[in-house]
């Protein structure tokens, strides 16, 4: 409980939120652009297999690669055109991948073709993750874990509660701010298909209390069910995170190494609702999503409907392009996303934002000695060390760092963000992580 | 007082009792150790680098005693060194294989395409986990020196190109490169093999080309040059056994495009300056 009366996690840090440039925009959508690359992999789990020859035409929201094992998902076109090439292609992360390259029709009016509704209510478990997979559907928060991997109960567990994640936390971003305000309906009913299928009697959605239009739109839209509640909550990062949220909103702690399911809860982010939604009543996949574009160097601000694939320079152009003085243009939030190396890299089903900042704010300040005063383990909302951490990671002592459970780590970068002596906290916890991860792969 | 002399004569009496318990027990139950293990950890270097595959140098001098190693095992010990223990031991030094840490990269900054800046603090691990560090090449050496940090001999050193020089005579093939290398680029290779792919992206033809200049853009080439089945392409990249002495010669580098495939007798790269190494290829 803050001081405020609403509820929230303990620790965590107060970034300048920077959301108004776009907060009260409504999502445009994208014009089409002439190409479209697809990674087979959009996610952590197993890239899709390819289900299209090159040259083959295909339809928007058709599919064109194949959820190869569980934790894997299928991929549609976002578009109607031809398969140009099925090769490697630029990953966001900097890596050549596999990717589907379509070259989209010019003469298609790009209709979406919508199907009869599913009967969900009837549906049994395994179909409706089935359907789930077959929908492309992940998690649209950022992390973009497939969807369905977390509604296929393992044998005996059951679900108390649903949680879902209305928060975003992250400074400058308003997709899932203002999929809240412009589809309540289809997130709500989200939500209902979801609590009917895992057999949950109440579902409670989590939204900080600078969004007070999405608190209000979204309890219009439930009208007087007593199964669904909104829980505004107190503004801090990184809330949005699933253990932090669970520990606002209900006070309990998910344990280390736990997932939220251990203690029969599932989390999920708003915009994933509405694409459920659209899937079950409307049959169509997750082809496009929102995308906050903003940031100091953007001369246009905007919150796009973006096709999946749509190369992040088409997107940028479409926000009146960048300033002279951008320096760094970084996909996701501030705080956890991931800086780009090229703006020939495509928009992915997990892309939150795209943010465009000058030399003002990647500037590097210089990095003095640590001063023990703290600041980072009260930012740390994992209750780690990373002042320890972050010593231990210049040190290279990674048997000691796993002792000091650098892997609980979630990357947050709040530590970073509060630290007065300007040290790397998590890029050094971030390359340790790395390096711990190779070694044990090694042997 | 009194409370004092009592104090001080239960802890005088318990530590006398396990003093002499301890003694006993040393006695009787002691383990009797082989005096040549210590004679011989005093000649080995004793930087329990890990090389030999033992935990340590006493771990190789046990090693040595049981006959489990050769010698010649220690890979940092000098000849002269190998000799001494082998003759102490009245063994044969067994063969000596020189080995050193190979880099699978030739792409510096003169060679392959950066497309970003990357500003963080300097070091591979953190640079390749953002955006893979802007290097054009997802699979090329970083630049950034993390073997140079990790080697405990003081054998590697980063070069104006941005690459590591290996220093093969003080290479010991220890190994600690090849675990800080974020993109995996370090193997530990028989010296008198001289026969080097310097390139690891599985790329072909001008996808290869365009990232880096002595990209191996898996022409094939070699492969057609070496005796038949000796060199095979495997992932766009020509793959051969290097503990084998084949019948490989320098002429199997002799038509590849782009350099990406060397003869290297000695050490890799020189400590040439970035521009000059440019100027040098242009004339």
């Amino acid at each position: 409980m803050s001081l405020l009366g609403l509820a929230t996690f303990r620790h965590g840090v107060h970034p300048d939120e920077h959301k108004e440039a776009t907060e009260d925009l409504r999502i445009e959508r994208m014009p089409f652009v002439r190409s479209y690359v697809l990674p087979l992999g959009q996610h952590g789990g197993k890239p899709a297999k390819p289900v299209v020859r090159v040259g083959q035409s295909v339809l928007r929201g058709e599919l064109i690669a194949a959820a190869d094992g569980f934790v894997s998902t299928c991929l549609h076109a976002p578009v109607d055109g031809r398969v140009t090439a099925i090769d490697r292609r630029r990953h966001p992360n900097g890596a050549l991948v596999e990717a589907i390259e379509i070259e989209a029709d010019a003469f298609s009016p790009q209709t979406v073709r919508e199907g009869e509704p599913l009967d969900v209510d009837v549906m049994p478990r395994e179909q409706f993750v089935a359907e789930v997979q077959r929908a492309g559907l992940v998690g649209l928060g950022g992390a973009a874990f497939p969807a369905h991997v977390k509604y296929a109960l393992p044998e005996g567990r059951k679900v108390r509660e649903l949680v879902i994640n209305g928060c975003e936390c992250e400074p400058y971003l308003t997709c899932d701010h203002r999929t809240m305000v412009e589809r309540p309906a289809a997130v709500v009913r989200g939500v209902r298909i979801l609590a009917r299928q895992l057999g949950v009697e109440r579902s409670t959605i989590g939204v900080e209390a600078n969004k007070p239009d999405a608190v209000e739109v979204l309890r219009a839209a439930i009208g007087d069910d007593p199964q669904v509640r909104v829980v505004p909550l107190e503004v801090k990062y990184p809330q949005g995170a699933e253990k932090m949220l669970i520990k606002a909103i209900f006070g309990v702690e998910v344990p280390a190494g736990k997932l939220p399911l251990d203690i029969e809860m599932v989390v999920n982010n708003v915009g994933t609702m509405a694409s459920l939604a659209d899937w079950f009543d409307r049959r169509v996949p997750l082809i496009e999503r929102v995308v906050t574009v903003a940031g100091p160097g953007i001369e246009r601000p905007a919150n796009l409907l973006v096709p999946v694939g749509t190369p992040v320079g088409e997107v940028l152009r479409q926000a009146g392009g960048l300033s002279q003085d951008t320096r760094e243009v970084v996909m996701g939030g501030p705080m956890m996303g991931q800086s780009l190396a090229s703006l020939d890299v495509p928009v992915l089903k997990g892309t939150s934002g795209l943010l465009a900042f000058t030399a003002q704010e990647t500037a590097h300040p210089n990095e003095y000695a640590c001063l023990k005063c703290g600041r980072c383990l009260d930012a740390c909302a994992n209750f780690l060390n990373p002042s320890r951490l972050a010593r231990l990671s210049k040190a290279g002592r990674h048997a000691e760092l796993e002792q000091a459970f650098v892997m609980d780590c979630m990357e947050c970068g709040a530590c970073s963000f509060a630290c007065p002596s300007n040290i790397p906290i998590v890029q050094l916890i971030r390359a340790s992580k790395s390096a711990i991860r190779s070694r044990r792969a090694r042997s | 007082m009194n409370d004092l002399a009592i104090a001080a004569g239960i802890m005088g009496g318990l530590g006398l009792f396990f003093g002499v318990l301890l003694a006993v027990a040393s006695r009787l139950l002691k383990v009797p150790e082989d005096p040549r293990l210590d004679v011989l950890e005093g000649m080995l270097p004793g930087t329990n680098c890990g090389a030999c595959g033992q935990p340590g140098c006493r771990g190789f001098a046990e090693a040595l005693l049981e006959g489990r190693s050769a010698p010649s095992g220690c890979t940092v010990s000098s000849p002269t060194g190998v000799e001494k223990i082998a003759g102490f031991l009245g063994v044969a030094a067994g063969e000596r294989v020189v080995r050193v840490a190979r880099l699978h990269c030739a792409g510096g900054r003169a060679q392959a395409e950066q497309i970003a800046a990357y500003e963080g603090f300097a070091n591979c691990r953190a640079a390749s986990v953002v955006a893979g560090g802007g290097k054009g090449c997802a699979w090329g050496c970083l630049g950034l020196g993390d073997c140079e940090v990790a080697c405990t001999f003081d054998a590697i050193a980063m070069n104006d190109n941005g690459l590591p020089v290996v220093d093969v005579a003080k290479c010991t093939a220890c190994g600690d490169c090849v675990d800080a290398c974020p993109r995996d680029l370090f193997e530990i290779l028989p010296l008198s093999q001289p026969l080097l792919v310097q390139c690891k992206a599985p790329l072909a033809g001008d996808a290869a080309r365009e990232l880096c200049r002595v990209a191996c853009d898996a022409c094939g080439r070699c492969a057609q040059d070496a005796p038949e089945g000796v060199i095979r392409m495997v992932d766009n990249l020509p793959v051969f056994d290097p503990f084998t002495p084949a019948e490989l010669g320098p002429e199997v580098t002799f038509r590849c495009p782009t350099g990406a495939i060397q003869w290297v007798p000695r050490g890799q790269f020189t400590a040439v300056r970035a521009d000059r190494g440019f100027e040098e290829e242009l004339t």
